[in-house]
This record gives C-alpha cells, sequence and structure tokens, in this order.
C-alpha cells in the first residue's frame, strides 16, 4: 500500500510554480521577439546594402560616402548636415531612440541573387534592423520582396523603374527617388517646349525592366503632346557598340533618339550617337536631337562632351539653392572633396527620414515605422515639400529637368538644371495604369 | 540596299576588334597550344594604355581663378597642364588631343613586356596540364586584372576620345551617288579598320616572310622536330605570345574612341572572339580573320529592327546560331587544320 504526501496546499503551490514557469517565456520573451532584430543594447545596427564591385560600384561607393556621413550626423559628429534643415525636428544627434547608430555593408554586385544574399546575411546574422540601398530597379524589387518577409524596413536607393511602388510594391519598402512616369510627365513640356510638338521619336530600351516602364512612360507622355513614335527597338543589356541599332535610325525618317539606358549602356549608346554624327543632321526639316531619359552625374562623366546640350532628368542634383541641398553639398564635400551625386542625396535622405520615422513612433517596430511613414510630410531635405504617400510608400516631390552643360568648370558640373517640376505635374492616381497590378499587402513585423 | 551597305559597314569594324583578338588567340593557340582567357583583359589593358598616357598628358597643376568659385564657394581651382607651359596652350592642346594614337607607341612595349610576363611568370607553367586547367587559370587571370584597373580607375567608363580631325561623321551613301544622309559612318571607325588590316597584313607578312616567322611556322606545324633541329622554340614562342598581347593591346587602344574603356570591356569581346576563333578554325590564322568578319557583319544584320520583328531575339544568339551550324557542318570550322585539339 502506498502513501501520498500530496496535500491541498502542496498542490496549490507546484501549481502555481509550475504555471508561472509555463508562463515565463511569453512574459519576457513576447517583447524581445516582438519584431525580427529588436535592438536590446545600447547600439541598433544599419544595413547598407550597395554595388561595391561591378559596373555599378563608383556609384555604390558614392551611397556608401553618404551612409557614412548621415550615420557621423545621427549619432551627433559632423556639423548635423540635413538634420538641421529638416521640417520634423525628431531627431537630437544622439542616435535613434538614444541608441548609438552602427551599420554594416553588403554587396550588392547590381545582381539580385548576390543583393538578396547580402541582405540576408546583414538582417540574419549582424541584426540589421533596416535594410538600405541598391543602383538597379531588379535588386530594389528583390531585395524589398526579402525585407518583407523577413520583417524588417526596406528603404530603396537608387531605382527609377515603376514597378518598385507598382505592381512590386511592399508594405515594408519605401521609395524617395522618383521613377519613369515622373520622368516622362517632367521632360513631356520642356521636350516640347524646345523642339516643338510634332516629332517623329525613335526609341532605343535596355531590353529589361526598368527599360520598358521608362520606354512606356516617356511614349505615353511625348505621344500625349503630338509626337509620334516611329520604332521602339530593344537592345541587350550586354551591348556595348550600339552602332547596329543606331545606324538605321536616321533611314527610319525619325528627327529625335530617346536612349532609354542607364550605366554603361547609356555611355556607350550615346557616344555611339553622337559619333554617328546624328546631331549634326536635319531630318524632316528639323535638327536631329537626343533625349536621356535618366541621367546621373557618374555617367555623364563617363560620356563625357557628348552629355553637351542632351536633356535628360534628374532627382535631385548639388546646385540646387535650398537651404538643405547647400546644407548637404556643405557637410558632403567638406568631408569628400567634391559633390554629391543624386545616388549619394537619395540615400542620406532615406536615413534620415527612417530614423527620424523610428523616433516619432518611439519604436523600431516595423509596423510602428511604416505607421510613421505613410502619408508623412515634410521639407528641408533638397526637393521641396515633399510627401510619401500612403497607398504606395513612393515619395511625391519636384522633379528637376536638366541638360547636359555646354561649358563645365569641372568634372562634376557637367548638368544645368533647365526646370524644376512642380510636385503637381508629376502626380498620378495610385491606381494609374502604368502601375497598376500589385498590392502593398500588410506590413510584416518578422520575428 | 542602304540597310544593307550600312550593316556591312557597320560589321567592318565591330569585325576587325573581333578579327584583332582572335588572331592574337589563334597565335598563342598555335604556337604554345595554350586556351588563353586572359586575352581579352589584354584587350582591356591596351585601352588604359591609352587611358593612362592621356592622364599623363593631362598631368597638370593648379591655377586659382579668383573670377569663379567651386561649389563650395571657394575661389575656383582650375587645372592647367603641364604641356600647356611647355609647348604652349595650342600645341599643348593638340598633343592631348592626339593621345589615342600616341599612345600606340606607348603600348607596344607595354604590352609585349605584360604578354612576356604573363608568359613566363604564370603560362608556362601550365603547358603540359590539360587544356581546362588552362582555362582556369588563364580566367582567373583575367580577373584579377579586371580588378587592378578597376581597383586603380574605377567602375565607370572614361571618356577617351579620337583627335578632333577624326571625330564626326561621313555621308558614305552620297559619296557613292546614293541619297543623302542614308549611310552614314564615322570616320574613327574607317580609321579602326584600316587599323586592323594594316596590323592583319603585318602579322601574316611577319610570319610569311622573315626567318623568325618561318621557325615559328614550323614550330606551330611540329613543335619536337624543330626542337630537335637544334632551334630553341621556346624562345620564339614567347616573343610570339608578347606580340599576340601587343596585338590585342593595339586592337584595344585604338577602339577607345568607339567606346569609353571600362575594366569589364575584355570580357565582353572575350566569350565572342573564342567563338571567331572556333568558328575560323582552332589554330587557323586566315579562318579567325575570316570569321571575325563574317560574324561581326551577321550581328550587325541580326541587330536591324526589321530581322528583330521578324525572329525576336535573334541579335543575342546570332553569333552562337551561326557557330552552331557551321560546327555541325564543318566539325573542324572554315578553314580549320586535322588534327587541331583532336587527340
Amino acid at each position: 500500500m502506498s502513501k501520498s504526501n500530496l496535500t491541498r496546499r502542496g498542490l496549490l503551490k507546484t501549481s502555481a510554480i509550475a504555471g508561472a514557469g509555463v508562463a515565463l517565456p511569453t512574459i519576457f520573451t513576447s517583447s524581445a521577439n516582438a519584431f525580427t532584430n529588436e535592438p536590446t543594447g545600447s547600439t541598433v545596427t544599419l544595413g547598407f546594402n550597395v554595388p561595391q564591385t561591378g559596373p555599378y560600384a563608383d556609384e555604390g561607393a558614392d551611397e556608401l560616402r553618404a551612409y557614412e556621413l548621415a550615420v557621423e550626423h545621427l549619432n551627433g559628429g559632423g556639423d548635423g548636415g540635413m538634420m538641421n534643415t529638416f521640417s520634423s525636428k525628431a531627431l537630437k544627434g544622439n542616435g535613434i531612440l538614444g541608441k548609438k547608430v552602427e551599420y554594416v555593408t553588403g554587396d550588392t554586385q547590381t545582381k539580385s541573387d548576390a543583393a538578396r544574399a547580402s541582405a540576408k546575411s546583414m538582417i540574419e546574422k549582424d541584426g540589421a534592423i533596416m535594410i538600405t540601398g541598391g543602383s538597379s530597379s531588379g535588386v530594389a524589387v528583390a531585395v524589398q520582396a526579402l525585407c518583407q518577409e523577413a520583417g524588417v524596413i526596406f528603404m530603396a536607393g537608387l531605382t527609377h523603374s515603376n514597378d518598385t511602388t507598382g505592381k512590386d510594391k511592399r508594405a515594408n519598402g519605401f521609395r524617395h527617388f522618383f521613377n519613369s512616369y515622373m520622368s516622362g510627365a517632367a521632360l513631356a513640356p520642356v521636350l516640347a517646349n524646345a523642339y516643338g510638338t510634332d516629332r517623329k521619336a525613335y526609341h532605343l530600351t535596355a531590353d529589361y525592366n526598368w527599360g520598358y516602364t521608362t520606354e512606356e512612360a516617356i511614349r505615353a507622355s511625348t505621344e500625349a503632346m503630338g509626337w509620334e513614335t516611329v520604332a521602339a527597338v530593344k537592345t541587350p543589356l550586354t551591348q556595348t557598340d550600339f552602332s547596329s541599332y543606331i545606324a538605321p535610325v536616321l533611314q527610319s525618317g525619325a528627327d529625335t533618339l530617346v536612349l532609354n539606358h542607364y550605366g554603361g549602356n547609356m555611355v556607350n549608346s550615346l557616344t555611339n550617337a553622337v559619333q554617328f554624327g546624328l546631331r549634326d543632321k536635319q531630318v524632316n526639316g528639323k535638327d536631329f536631337q537626343i533625349v536621356v531619359p535618366l541621367y546621373s552625374r557618374l555617367m555623364a562623366r563617363g560620356a563625357g562632351e557628348n552629355v553637351k546640350g542632351i536633356f535628360g532628368s534628374t532627382n535631385w542634383h548639388w546646385s540646387l539653392t535650398d537651404e538643405g541641398s547647400k546644407t548637404f553639398v556643405k557637410s558632403f564635400g567638406e568631408k569628400y572633396g567634391f559633390p554629391p551625386s543624386q545616388a549619394a542625396h537619395t540615400c542620406y535622405v532615406q536615413t534620415l527620414l527612417y530614423a527620424d520615422a523610428v523616433e516619432r513612433a518611439g519604436s523600431f517596430q516595423p509596423c510602428a515605422v511604416v505607421e510613421a511613414l505613410e502619408g508623412f510630410e515634410f521639407d528641408g531635405l533638397g526637393n521641396g515639400p515633399t510627401l510619401y504617400r500612403a497607398e504606395d510608400h513612393q515619395c511625391f516631390k519636384d522633379v528637376l529637368v536638366v541638360k547636359g552643360k555646354e561649358n563645365p568648370t569641372s568634372e562634376f558640373d557637367l548638368l544645368e538644371i533647365v526646370e524644376v517640376t512642380p510636385v503637381d505635374q508629376v502626380t498620378y492616381a495610385p491606381d494609374h495604369p502604368q502601375f497598376a497590378g500589385g498590392a502593398l499587402g500588410s506590413c510584416n513585423n518578422g520575428a | 540596299m542602304d540597310a544593307i551597305i550600312l550593316q556591312v559597314l557597320n560589321g567592318l569594324d565591330k569585325g576587325s576588334a573581333y578579327a584583332l583578338i582572335a588572331l592574337g588567340l589563334t597565335l598563342i593557340f598555335g604556337t604554345l597550344g595554350v586556351v588563353n582567357f586572359a586575352h581579352g583583359a589584354l584587350f582591356m589593358i591596351g585601352a588604359f594604355c591609352a587611358v593612362t598616357l592621356n592622364r599623363i598628358l593631362s598631368l597638370s597643376h593648379e591655377v586659382v581663378d579668383e573670377t569663379r568659385t567651386d561649389f563650395l564657394g571657394n575661389p575656383l581651382k582650375v587645372d592647367v597642364p603641364y604641356v600647356y607651359d611647355w609647348f604652349g596652350e595650342a600645341a599643348g592642346q593638340t598633343i592631348i588631343d592626339w593621345s589615342v594614337p600616341l599612345s600606340l607607341l606607348f603600348a607596344i612595349p607595354v604590352m609585349i613586356l605584360i604578354g612576356v610576363a604573363m608568359e613566363r611568370g604564370l603560362i608556362k607553367h601550365f603547358y603540359k596540364r590539360p587544356h581546362a586547367d588552362q582555362i582556369l587559370v588563364t580566367f582567373g587571370l583575367a580577373i584579377v586584372l579586371q580588378e587592378i584597373i578597376k581597383y586603380y580607375y574605377g567602375a565607370n567608363p572614361i571618356p577617351t576620345p579620337a583627335p578632333q580631325a577624326f571625330t564626326g561623321s561621313f555621308d558614305f551613301g552620297a559619296m557613292v551617288g546614293m541619297e543623302a544622309n542614308q549611310i552614314i559612318y564615322p570616320y574613327w571607325r574607317l580609321v579602326y579598320f584600316a587599323f586592323a588590316a594594316i596590323v592583319i597584313g603585318a602579322v601574316f607578312a611577319f610570319l610569311q616572310f622573315t626567318t623568325f616567322g618561318m621557325v615559328v611556322r614550323a614550330g606551330m606545324a611540329d613543335r619536337e622536330t624543330v626542337g630537335l633541329l637544334g632551334i630553341n622554340i621556346d624562345r620564339r614562342f614567347t616573343i610570339m605570345f608578347g606580340i599576340a598581347a601587343a596585338v590585342a593591346g593595339l586592337a584595344g587602344v585604338m577602339y577607345t574612341p568607339i567606346n569609353s574603356p571600362n575594366y569589364h570591356m575584355g570580357m565582353d569581346f572575350l566569350v565572342l572572339s573564342f567563338v571567331v576563333v572556333v568558328v575560323g578554325g582552332m589554330g587557323s590564322l586566315p579562318g579567325a580573320v575570316l570569321a571575325g568578319f563574317l560574324l561581326g557583319i551577321l550581328e550587325s544584320f541580326a541587330s536591324m529592327k526589321e530581322v528583330i520583328d521578324l525572329i525576336p531575339g535573334i541579335n543575342q544568339i546570332i553569333i552562337y546560331l551561326v557557330a552552331i551550324i557551321i560546327l555541325l557542318t564543318r566539325p573542324r570550322g572554315l578553314m580549320g587544320r586535322k588534327g587541331v585539339m583532336e587527340d
């Protein structure tokens, strides 16, 4: 016969201890694991995913310079840069929510798979709470989707394709840079003014996502003002010599060539077009013209003299005279010895915008940050009054139409601003056909 | 008709580059039996010889222009090249303007030196190794060379224009009595084609009419017998490697005004040049030249809008498609010899 020692008081005691033991993990860990990579110490880690090798390595290097400057300013170093001109005053120069900002870097190589791998590594191994950077729409779309799955915020770098905030938009992703539609909307009136409304355009288009959306946007906006598109030819992304594509342009009866190319493609196609003397020709009784929808100073440098007088659009330019731009150019110029590129500008601004959103939300939790950024209106960051639209996480601001400068004073002074196109002219409805097909979905906190 | 003439002309300059690179590849393969995947990198280094000389000639000192300001609002520092000080502004400008043709003189010794160093320092250790080993080591070498160039010159293309006298284009159609403005051809591409023809002719003459060339040809046919005759064929083959490197380098120098050079340009040409060598026939010098021009012209035709509309994507695969057809019908390529790479 066995004798039990169990008493009523003992049972209650044991049950209470067991209950507390079962509940303990959720009581103390629910906060710690509320979202991916919640910073628990005195620092917070940001992940800068930029092309450090490959064809856009120089642009990536400029992005990294801007990120380092932004981190310095966030931690209270340097002159504070655009934190002084930013309309929101949430940032104090003491890191983010009092935590010192640290960063890790990854190399996108301008390849989607490499960019995803480096972002994944920064999230999983280094504990990055936010990923930002990139110089290509393919990379931006791929990394944005990864960040959505992982439950971290993605602040896009240089990405111009409509799809980034169109059919491939994600709730955890935000884009400050402008897009193909905005380029078309800003360029068309300037082109009509300079070259007239009776033009025959021939498009050469890089055979990938960004090329397609840019061609679509420029065609739509120029055709709307009366231009005719006589031909649109896709060129392989790997093409280096465009002579066989450019030579037939004159035979087509076109009097304007639109180069929907970026990077090395743009440098080579523009150089080839100028070599073939297109700009010296007269067709249909008009001077032949060339248009480059998306300009970058780093690429204008590669094309050298060939950019003179050629129209294009850009997100930002160091010669802007607003207080934000002047402050940023001074900070960057004094630290590095030359003016920042548009890629550097957008990356710097994105970092500040993220940090500011965290401060205003009072939390690093991605969904709280998303809420703080959605519909956020700000000024003082170099593009005039700007809205982060809630419906698609795209920034709406003025767009610059630029032209290759005739008499540059230095290798950085290659473009001149022709017009600052007001934001109203480049704003579109969230369900515009060029952006149709995707949904933001819900934000993801991960963990 | 206009379109056909235009694409033939376009194919000529592209074909010139293919032919020059393939010629060097074939020389190396024929003499040393090495499949050299670093040959595209030699083309790229040649182009950067032009960039380097341009930078040397443009070396400047700063002069402060008080009347203008820089981006920070400080007085503008203007770079004045030393050649302006030494030869006067007009003569200095002309010297810098002609930096690409002058680079030919600079590139020849540099490229021969690099070629000989490559052969003696690395490639000679792989003569008796399988072709797969040779491909791996030369491909690795190509990546190292392009990363070195990228480290010093950056990843962006660097504009290196032709002399003013050769910029712009001429109306070929009007010259031959056809409609004006239909067949336009840039002067420099004509220069490039003529230059390629001269270099190819010189290499053939060198191999055909000199004792050195005769020994090299004999060595290509039967290396062992030439060695048994007491001739140091290895030394001659090393020199041939240097000459092949110089041919690729010169092709690169003259190509810089056509497309701004970047660190990756060698790789862009390498694969196509190998296809050219295979189509021409492994080890056949005339075959390499013939295939270079043939594939250059075919590539141009495949880029015509009418052709792309008919067969979408043909511009991306034409060279490989033709290579498959030729290798199916003539397995040794257009002018390949029996026994080469068949053991």
